[in-house]
């Protein structure tokens, strides 16, 4: 794992009728039905496999990717396999304009950096932009364009140098 | 200047003189996991635990809900690895028998007033039914709260919402729900902590309070309070400057305003828990199944209401009613009392105590095109099956059964 403040990769851009996908819940990205599953490595394959439009995102997904989105990223259940299915399949960050707040807390205790661009436009960046994005600054760059949003808090940004909330206590 | 409630509890345990935005770690009173995610919760504590992964074993204890007895090996072999692990530890486990942890928390009186319990269920924030903070987490911050007692927190800001006006004869604490799921429908209460006044609340029974609560989580906050009343305070057995309550010049973010004066019994229709309308709006629609349960709406008083509905009539030809109690001791007494065969008369399945139709398939899933009215908090595409999933009241729930099609409860007096 590394611990870059700085992740470049292919920009999903996930789209709902045109507009940024917003209130993709937990059931949409990790699906109930295999909750059972326990070992990180196995998750990947079930990425999105329950949200219109992108069924077959673990297929296409490639290691160093990175994920756009409206509004409510992740609201729902507290299942972290909403989040470990991303790591398992190496994407580095989902940005979007907000989180669930269970979510977010899940991402930042398992070291997977998110990022949250209140009032992004729906159009500024395209599917598959090389973007790059600053965590400690918060922005996100890509195509010809930038937006400035949250940057990383400082309890996230410990965690997630540390890699995870077990290994950040041990720093306590 | 004062605090509000949640700042108030989380300086209690541990935060400080702590405000909105402020990062603090807290003391948690209550730590618990569910049979989903407590195998992972056991998993990261034999990984990172090292020789002493409890910090107060009187404190921590697994509860089972979602899948009981489990319908499929790998849901088995993810409890029995809980109850291995909770023997070795000598932890309590709440098992299969029981039924929904966040309920089993309130009914043991674990969750009092003023204090913190954390789970691994989305719903557990419906301890601000009781004037207590609860929260859901993630296997990983679980893991943690197990081990050291502890959990981070970000405060949230707070906002008030006062109902104002008193609700149309057969309106429920769930159509009450439904109604801020509608006014707060975009996303205003996202990451908020709310606090719900007025005349409604304050006479409301806990069955009442834990309903409306149960639905913080599909408004997007981080938990809905209602200060203890009169009824909570007595089921604990506690007076009034026992429990915890928003000092009276608190700050708040916003303070709304909410008319239930008159409201009519509402409905979410699929798929979200903030499609909302009157259920007057949708009578024309034919419906295959009726589940009454769940977290939001399992309680003795939720189903002791739905037997006297369906005491004397049937459910409509082709139509399934699934009734399943919240807890072992809700079961008891409807066992007692009769109300069972009411039900069971009537037309109706119960199965044994439990979180139902939410978690995959404890009592069935819905097929392609089917319409369930279901009495829980979460209709989202795909959740409950591959069928459309309304939410409702217990009074809509029975009266949608008997007609075989959405009926308000004023219907059913016209049918016998």
């Amino acid at each position: 794992m590394s611990f870059d403040m700085i992740l470049k990769g292919r920009l999903w851009v996930l789209k709902d009728n045109g507009k940024l996908f917003s209130d993709i819940d937990t059931d949409m990205i990790y699906h109930n039905a295999h909750l059972a599953v326990t070992d990180i490595d196995k998750m990947g394959q079930f990425a999105f496999g329950n949200l219109e439009g992108y069924k077959e995102f673990a297929v296409n997904a490639q290691p160093g990717d990175l994920i756009l989105a409206g509004d409510n990223f992740g609201s729902g259940s507290s299942r972290q396999h909403a989040v470990d299915c991303f790591k398992a399949l190496g994407v580095q960050t989902v940005v979007a304009r907000s989180f669930g707040a269970i979510y977010k807390r899940n991402a930042i205790n398992s070291g997977f950096p998110i990022i949250e661009l209140p009032g992004l436009p729906d159009d500024l960046f395209n599917q598959f932009d090389q973007a790059e994005l600053n965590l400690k600054g918060g922005v996100l760059s890509g195509g010809n364009n930038r937006y400035q949003g949250n940057p990383m808090s400082e309890v996230a940004r410990e965690i997630y140098l540390a890699g995870g909330l077990f290994q950040y206590a041990e720093t306590m | 200047m004062g605090r509000t409630l949640i700042e108030k509890i989380m300086s209690s345990h541990g935060g400080g003189d702590c405000g909105p935005g402020d990062v603090i770690w807290i003391d948690i009173d209550n730590r618990t996991a569910r049979d989903f995610a407590g195998a992972s919760v056991v998993g990261n504590l034999e990984k990172y635990g090292g020789d002493s992964p409890i910090a107060e074993r009187s404190k921590t204890f697994f509860t089972f809900d979602c899948n009981v007895p489990a319908n499929t090996i790998p849901y088995a072999n993810n409890q029995q690895r809980i109850r291995i692990f909770a023997r070795k530890h000598d932890l309590k486990v709440y098992d299969v028998d029981a039924g929904i942890g966040s309920h089993v928390v309130i009914e043991e009186k674990f969750a009092r007033p003023g204090t913190t319990t954390v789970g691994t269920d989305s719903h557990l924030n419906i301890m601000g039914s009781v004037g207590a903070f609860g929260q859901g987490m993630g296997d990983v911050d679980i893991a943690y709260a197990f081990k050291t007692g502890k959990v981070w927190f970000e405060v949230p800001e707070s906002v008030r919402v006062t109902l104002r006006g008193k609700p149309a004869e057969g309106t429920e604490a769930k159509d009450i729900a439904l109604a801020m799921l509608k006014r707060f429908s975009g996303h205003e209460l996202l990451g908020k902590s709310v606090e719900i006044y007025g005349p409604w609340v304050e006479s409301a029974s806990l069955e009442d309070c834990v309903t409306l609560s149960s639905l913080a989580t599909e408004m997007g906050a981080i938990i809905a309070f209602i200060p203890p009343n009169n009824n909570v305070l007595d089921f604990f057995g506690i007076a009034r400057d026992e429990a915890v309550y928003a000092d009276s010049d608190a700050a708040y973010l916003e303070d709304y305003s909410l008319d239930i004066d008159g409201l009519e019994p509402l409905i979410a229709a699929p798929p979200s828990p903030t499609n909302v309308f009157a259920v007057s709006e949708k009578t024309d629609v034919k419906v295959d199944g009726v589940f009454i349960g769940s977290c939001t709406n399992g309680t003795y008083q939720d189903l002791s209401y739905a037997a006297k509905l369906l005491k004397g009539r049937k459910v409509a030809p082709g139509v399934m009613l699934k009734v399943v109690p919240a807890t072992r001791a809700t079961w008891a007494r409807l066992l007692d009392e009769g109300l069972l065969k009411d039900i069971f008369d009537a037309g109706g399945i119960v199965s044994n105590a439990g979180c139902g139709g939410c978690a995959s398939g404890q009592i069935g899933m819905t097929g392609e095109g089917e319409v369930q009215i279901s009495t829980s908090n979460r209709n989202f595409k795909g959740k409950q099956g591959k069928g459309n999933t309304y939410l409702a009241g217990i009074g809509t729930a029975a009266a949608s059964a008997v007609l075989g099609r959405i009926a308000s409860v004023h219907e059913l007096s016209e049918v016998l």
